[in-house]
């Protein structure tokens, strides 16, 4: 075949694959959503996973949170100096934190952190033989191992965005009110005006919810799936943490138009 | 003495190519069965036949009666009981102390309360002389005991049948004879059936009742440890005494050599 | 790590969590929409509603006693009909007027309510009678113009 058809036959193939793999992911998905039995009912399983997943974020999260708070802060004085709205400072940080950047940037760092270190775990336990152990000894691998982490996740997800959340406004606080000296009764009392409980603070957490789905049944199914040897745990790895991200911010669009759309 | 494990007349592959194609094999109850063969050939795909984690394309792998290729989820799960195996380089859950190891089964697979399960877990891992190691993680182990480890894990429900996938491979000469007594002393004391895989042949020799040989998809050979040692099948002969080249061929297949060095005449 | 740690741990960052969620709620965003459980409802119909949307506030003297429930169109009046909730704590006359005020010059609409004198309270289902529909800029504009064309006229005609 010439070299341009070849490159479509490529092409096909590839996408074929891809098609293919991700019907495997969608059924690994509900394998492990049926079988969480043993995640709830021995909970203490996902009390652990909870610890590694979530605890283990609390530092980038906080950190990361507080530092884009700050950023507001500061972007947001300048560009609302120009139209004499200083005051309105608060709303910014928070509708831009509660909305946007609490869910999807604590999504993407977690998946970075935490959702890289379930692939590369599952990975390497499939790798040791681990995984094929426990099949041999009667025990689901899917019950045991992939069931508490997914919920680890899942439950981790939102308790991290809004912390995130929470350390933004605290840094936009900090740099407005105390460093810059933007009027705190204004700041506080026209950010609680412009907020509202339903539209902006329950789609932040439904949306950190569906984050967290989507981020750990994708780094569980990589993990699961990653080819044995050393090399492919990194690859696995390396692919959580890209389809995570692309997959976060592909939500966002669609679930934003779903819930703002023109208010 | 009847036979706890049947393979008749087995194929498989794992894509098109078939890699088994026709294996008889039987073990019987109290016996040490080793088989041996080339890497590639299939044996570690015959202890997944026989676990039940693969199902054969042709034939019957019995076990203990039971027809495993055609058992229900709920089948396999009690056959599995009845059954253990020690993976190559252990498989211990890295998370957990040698004790929660071989606790592992004795707590998903039984209602026992606490102090019976230490109790159990001490005499395990004193049959393998770990008792002393109980609180360890598999990460500060040796390799030989590590696999230790994995057999006292294995041999926690009191199977009928043990596998050992290559259980010698990369051991110091003092751990491989610690490895091939264990399994000796285990199979008649507790009455139970193994089978080896492995290709350490002076180390099995030492310890099998019966040797079966893979080669090409089929048991080209098989008989008693003098029987073989005294075989004079080529591939046998090449196998037991390590030549390097017979019908196991040294060159992989490739052009002539003078076409390649373009020596033309 | 022991599992008393860990137990610590997690309980520690899922009270944490939840501290941060209720912060959010009560301290960054408006609760108030959600304690309407008391209520009643009231209807009125305008001839505009500008730019009026559901859920907007319903002030009287600049307080939030309400929010707009549902918008829709009368088609034997050819008017539009906005059913709100007011809070079941402030009762107001029958004759109370409804106007869509704008808040601040280019802000958010929402209803004003000014109260009348009359002694029988509004209840639930009933409608308020007297309304004033929103300025429509482009109305004010053509007015403001059609005026000022007018005084135009006006002098000329006086010289």
């Amino acid at each position: 075949m010439i070299a341009p058809l070849r490159l479509i036959a490529k092409l096909g193939r590839r996408t074929l694959e891809a098609v293919s793999r991700m019907g495997l992911a969608a059924r690994f998905f509900l394998a492990t959503l049926m079988r969480s039995g043993v995640a709830f009912r021995r909970f203490s399983l996902t009390i652990r996973e909870i610890y590694f997943a979530g605890v283990l974020s609390l530092v980038i999260i906080l950190v990361s949170g507080l530092f884009v708070g700050m950023v507001l802060g500061l972007q947001g004085f300048e560009t609302l100096q120009t139209y004499g709205s200083e005051s309105a400072l608060g709303v910014l940080v928070a509708l831009a934190l509660v909305r946007e950047l609490g869910p999807v940037v604590a999504a993407l760092l977690f998946a970075s952190r935490a959702g890289s270190a379930i692939t590369a775990e599952i990975g390497l336990m499939k790798a040791t033989e681990q995984l094929a152990a426990m099949e041999m000894m009667a025990v689901d691998p899917v019950a045991r191992v992939v069931a508490p982490r997914f919920w680890g996740g899942v439950i981790s997800m939102p308790l991290l965005a809004a912390l995130f959340s929470a350390a933004g406004i605290f840094g936009g606080y900090l740099v407005g009110v105390v460093l810059i000296g933007v009027d705190e009764g204004s700041f506080w009392s026209q950010m609680q005006d412009a907020v509202d409980f339903e539209e902006d603070i329950l789609n932040g957490v439904i949306k950190s919810v569906v984050f967290g789905v989507a981020v750990t049944a994708i780094a569980v199914f990589e993990g699961y799936d990653a080819l044995p040897t050393a090399e492919g745990v990194s690859r696995a790895t390396t692919r959580t943490v890209v389809t995570s991200s692309l997959v976060i911010l592909a939500l966002d669009f669609v679930l934003t138009s779903f819930m703002f759309r023109g208010v | 003495m009847d036979n706890l494990v049947e393979i008749k007349n087995v194929t498989f592959g794992y894509n098109a190519r078939p890699l088994l194609k026709g294996i008889n094999l039987t073990a019987r109850r109290g016996q040490v069965v080793a088989i041996m063969g080339s890497s590639g050939c299939g044996k570690t795909t015959l202890l997944r036949l026989i676990g039940g984690q693969l199902r054969p394309a042709g034939g019957k792998v019995v076990v203990a009666g039971q027809n495993v290729g055609e058992l229900d989820t709920n089948g396999l799960f009690q056959l599995r009981r009845k059954m253990g195996m020690l993976f190559q380089f252990g498989a211990l859950f890295t998370d957990m102390s040698v004790f929660d190891n071989v606790a592992f089964q004795l707590r998903e697979r039984t209602r026992l309360p606490e102090d019976i399960i230490r109790d159990l877990v001490l005499m395990k891992l004193h049959a393998v002389g770990l008792r002393g190691a109980a609180d360890l993680m598999p990460a500060e182990l040796s390799g030989g005991m590590a696999r230790r480890v994995a057999l006292a894990r294995a041999i926690a429900l009191e199977p009928l049948l043990l596998m050992y996938d290559e259980p010698f491979t990369g051991l110091d000469p003092i751990s491989l004879g610690v490895i091939g007594n264990l399994i000796r002393r285990l199979t008649d004391t507790l009455g139970l059936t193994s089978i080896v895989v492995t290709h350490d042949v002076q180390e099995s020799l030492k310890i099998v009742d019966y040797v079966y040989f893979v080669s090409n998809g089929t048991i080209e050979a098989e008989g008693t440890p003098d029987e073989i040692r005294a075989s004079t099948t080529p591939f046998v002969h090449q196998f037991v005494h390590g030549e390097p080249d017979g019908p196991v061929p040294f060159h992989y297949p490739a052009h002539p050599y003078a076409e390649d060095l373009r020596l033309h005449s | 790590m022991g599992k008393a740690w860990l137990d610590l741990w997690v309980g520690l960052f899922v009270v944490a969590g939840i501290g941060a969620l209720l912060f959010l709620a009560l301290k960054v965003g408006n609760m108030s929409s959600v304690n309407m459980a008391d209520s009643y409802q009231v209807s009125a119909h305008f001839g505009n509603i500008g730019g009026l949307k559901v859920r907007a506030p319903v002030k009287s003297a600049g307080v939030v006693v309400g929010r707009v429930a549902a918008i829709s169109f009368d088609d034997e009046t050819y008017e539009a009909e906005v059913v709100f909730n007011l809070d079941s704590r402030y009762e107001f006359p029958r004759d109370t007027s409804a106007a869509i005020l704008t808040s601040g010059l280019l802000g958010e609409q929402y209803i004003g309510l000014e109260a009348g004198g009359d002694s029988v309270k509004l209840k639930n289902g009933d409608q308020v009678k007297l309304t004033q529909s929103a300025v429509v800029l482009e109305n004010l504009i053509g007015q403001f113009l059609f005026s000022k064309a007018q005084e135009g006229a006006s002098n000329e005609t006086a010289q």
